[in-house]
């Protein structure tokens, strides 16, 4: 019934990919609008010094969020990253502290967080059971692992060697390795997701997967591997934060989930697959991060900061759903 | 004795943004008649149904009821007024029972605190023992497509309505489910009920319906009493131009082409067992049978897309080996699947990139990246040959009509030069216009050297586009039909196992 009034409207129909370069332009119009008003409401919002630390504060997130969409593509979610982030930062912190190399720790941390994911790939395409689930479960066991790991107290890792502690604290040329790194990544997986045949594959997955299947897609290896490569990243971001912080807290990272998922949705991820780009997710980090800026600057009380973060992921997810209506 | 009819629509018009849906129609339905309602996809008439269903607000025009004019501005008030509309695309709870989707109106609008489950299966039991003997128990999910389907009508006809109408109520519907329905609808006739009935099959208009109306591009063209016209001038109504040729040539019997595909002894230890085919170069191979006789069941196991326990599957003379349908497209034997949406295109990703998910491997580069100029380039010939009619190739495939989404996915076939092509109903729920573009394809595909195999349940594609049809029951082949047997009572004695020709339909072949 309905392929009438989609013959009817074929004419007039914007296509996919102005779509979502539409979507990534309204948002750095806003975030650019939001700038503009800040600099004239405060003298340091405009400042090197409040730039580098919002970059800061979205760049190891941010590499999370990279994981986080092309899971998201695929038709899945992570709720774990949290914890997993969490996990990497105490299993390689314990593991200096017991004499290992920081180098060869944080290594054996990434592999650990790729294990976690490996797990729930498992759990996914062979149990069968979905993504939201057994990433609850894993959010929960893993942020336990952490507590067992550290006994509950928090590591203190002054004794780092400053070259590992560089990667946190570090900068080049005035540009601090963190935000490096964070570039890179987001580069790279931008670049992949564009043009490489495997990550097409994400996109099809998503899409439908039936579809995808009657094209000779193996589409739980697809699922599988995406779901290894979140953990990965949420793991390698756990290291950065450590070098950071010359610690590793048990209880780092709680609800991390929340505020990555809400990133990557407003930069146009859908949760129903198939749909979203990094450099989109990274512009919806962008813009939780400016607000929260925002609010500091303007001296609003933290305690409103995650009911505004909550509203903006509301008006994101609404105009979403809007555009999406009217498409079909 | 003049009455007022049923139900008419005047001068009424409906634009989705600049495009006219419907421009200026009128529509007149007499108490107790069987109307069928014809066009192509894009002529109007699901919109027309939406209208008068509350579904759809007209721009202009008036809709009368019995003589007096009303405005339906919901569902719920066309409810209220006595019409049902039984859609083309079920739309049913999945994960509720039969007997709950049966009754959901009145139970929607009961005013009791507690269901009285006893009562609710008790009657939808009855309703449905009417169409079909599906336990109203049982979960929706579960059901097949065609059994969804009659639960639809299963639900309309519960509704005491004066007006029924039926979208393509027998698209997944088997021959004797649908000579069922037929008869249900005859009974509805007599009890009063007006029905207004759309569908694509000829033969069915022509042995169910009184009269019959054409649209053409949003307008209405012509009423007619069925006894009065052809479907050869039905269809030319709907076209507006000379179908001179509904099917193409057949191949002229001469030797047999080289042996493409050759199956011996196929099992899956469930749905059939013991099933041989051979194919040879140069001839469409038909597939009939019942839905759910396991005939899209063969076809998959055949391209390894479900596994088999036993038998072997020979393409050009060299034994396949299947772990995946990916080994069986390197080996040039693809096939397409019945449910488009479902499981044949991915809706929102671009007329491009649904071509290329056959094959990906010929377009990526050393350094594993996709040569997207390639792609495009590959979409615009595809799309060319074919006919679609689209903005571009980077346009969602959501955009496009139902006949040209089936022709991208048939493109995403051909971009893989296959050697054999199955196709598990490769013109359902498409309009005429594109069913011929379609079937001259196959014929053109086949005369190139292409192997085709249709699996069909429309009994005139099969006789009219087959050179060879094997029919398929519960799971096994129970016989086969040449060129020279091939007609609408051998394949239905075949399919059905029942030497009785009084089940078969009325044939009014259209070709």
């Amino acid at each position: 019934m309905h392929a009438e009034i989609k013959a009817a409207g074929a004419v007039r129909r914007i296509n996919f990919a102005q779509l979502a370069s539409m979507r990534e332009a309204g948002l750095i119009v806003i975030i650019l609008a939001l700038c503009i008003a800040m600099s004239f409401a405060s003298p340091h919002f405009l400042t090197w010094g409040n730039f580098r630390a919002m970059l800061m504060s979205f760049s190891i997130e941010g590499i999370v969020v990279v994981g986080m969409t092309i899971l998201l593509i695929v038709g899945g979610i992570d709720l774990s990253v949290g914890s997993v982030v969490c996990f990497s930062m105490v299993v390689s912190g314990a593991l200096f502290l017991a004499g290992l190399d920081p180098w060869t720790a944080s290594l054996i941390g990434i592999g650990v967080s790729a294990l976690i994911g490996a797990a729930m790939g498992f759990f996914v395409t062979v149990i069968g059971l979905n993504h939201f689930i057994t990433s609850l479960a894993a959010m929960v066991i893993v942020r336990g692992m952490c507590l067992v790991v550290t006994k509950g107290t928090p590591l203190s890792l002054f004794t780092l060697p400053p070259a590992f502690k560089a990667i946190g604290q570090g900068s080049f040329n005035n540009i601090p390795y963190v935000i490096l790194i964070f570039v890179v990544v987001v580069a790279i997986f931008d670049f992949l997701l564009r043009r490489a045949t495997a990550f097409r594959k994400v996109f099809y997955t998503g899409s439908n997967e039936k579809a995808a299947q009657f094209s000779g897609i193996r589409t739980n290896q697809v699922k599988f591997w995406v779901t290894v490569l979140c953990s990965t990243l949420a793991g390698l971001a756990g290291v950065i934060y450590m070098a950071r912080f010359g610690a590793a807290t048990p209880t780092f990272g709680a609800g991390m989930e929340l505020n990555i998922i809400a990133a990557a949705v407003i930069g146009g991820a859908s949760l129903n697959g198939g749909s979203g780009t990094i450099f989109g997710a990274i512009l919806g980090m962008a813009l939780l991060s400016v607000v929260t800026s925002s609010l500091i600057l303007l001296d609003i009380s933290v305690y409103w900061q995650d009911m505004i973060k909550g509203c903006i992921l509301l008006a994101a997810v609404s105009i979403d759903h809007f555009l999406h209506r009217k498409k079909s | 004795m003049t009455q007022a009819p049923i139900l008419e629509i005047r001068g009424l018009s409906k634009a989705f943004g600049a495009v006219k849906a419907l421009s200026d129609v009128q529509f007149e339905l007499r108490r107790g008649e069987i109307h069928a309602l014809c066009g192509e996809n894009g002529a109007g008439k699901s919109t027309l149904m939406n209208m008068i269903a509350g579904v759809l607000q007209p721009d202009e025009g008036d809709i009368l009821i019995d003589g007096e004019r009303v405005s339906i501005h919901s569902p719920a008030a066309a409810q209220r007024l006595g019409i049902a509309l039984v859609h083309q695309e079920i739309a049913l709870c999945q994960d509720a029972t039969v007997a709950e989707n049966i009754y959901m109106a009145a139970i929607n609008s009961r005013r009791a605190p507690l269901m009285n489950f006893q009562k609710l299966y008790a009657d939808a039991q009855k309703v449905m023992d009417l169409l079909a003997p599906i336990p109203v128990r049982t979960r929706v999910a579960d059901l097949s497509i065609s059994n969804q389907q009659l639960v639809e009508i299963a639900k309309a006809l519960t509704l005491d309505c004066k007006v029924l109408m039926l979208d393509e109520p027998t698209a997944a519907l088997t021959e004797s489910e649908a000579q069922r329905l037929f008869s249900i609808v005859r009974g509805l006739r007599d009890r009063g009920i007006s029905v207004i009935y759309i569908s694509h099959r000829m033969a069915e208009i022509f042995s169910l319906c009184d009269r019959v109306t054409v649209f053409r591009d949003g307008r209405y063209v012509a009423t007619d009493p069925i006894a009065a016209v052809s479907p050869d001038d039905v269809v030319r109504k709907m076209v507006g131009r000379e179908i001179t040729q509904l099917y193409p040539d057949k191949l002229a019997p001469q030797e047999p082409g080289r042996l493409l595909l050759s199956v011996e002894g196929l099992c899956d230890g469930r749905r059939f067992a013991d099933v041989d085919l051979q194919l040879r170069a140069g001839e469409i191979l038909g597939i009939g049978g019942l839905i759910g006789a396991g005939r899209s069941e063969i076809a998959q196991t055949v391209c390894g897309l479900r596994p088999m326990t036993a038998g072997t599957v020979a393409l050009d003379g060299k034994q396949l080996r299947l772990r995946g349908y990916g080994d069986a497209v390197k080996a040039g034997l693809v096939y397409l699947s019945e449910d488009r949406k479902g499981s044949g295109v991915f809706l929102d990703l671009p007329i491009a990139a649904n071509i290329s998910a056959l094959d990906l491997s010929r377009l990526t580069g050393p350094l594993g990246l996709l040569d997207r100029k390639a792609e495009d380039r590959q979409a615009r010939e595809l799309t060319g040959r074919l006919g679609v009619r689209m903005a571009g190739t980077d346009a969602a495939v959501s955009t496009l009509s139902g006949g040209n989404q089936q022709k991208v996915a048939i493109a995403r076939q051909l971009s893989v030069d296959p050697k054999v092509i199955i196709m598990d109903e490769p013109t359902r729920g498409i309009d005429v216009g594109a069913k011929v573009e379609i079937h001259r394809l196959l014929r053109q595909l086949a005369g190139s050297g292409v192997g085709v195999v249709v699996i069909s349940s429309e009994l005139p594609e099969l006789i009219g586009l087959c050179d060879r049809v094997l029919v398929v029951r519960e799971g096994r082949i129970a016989g086969e039909l040449t060129a020279g047997e091939l007609g609408e009572e051998a394949i239905i004695m075949l399919a059905s196992g029942v030497q009785d020709s009084s089940t078969q339909r009325q044939a009014h072949n259209v070709a």
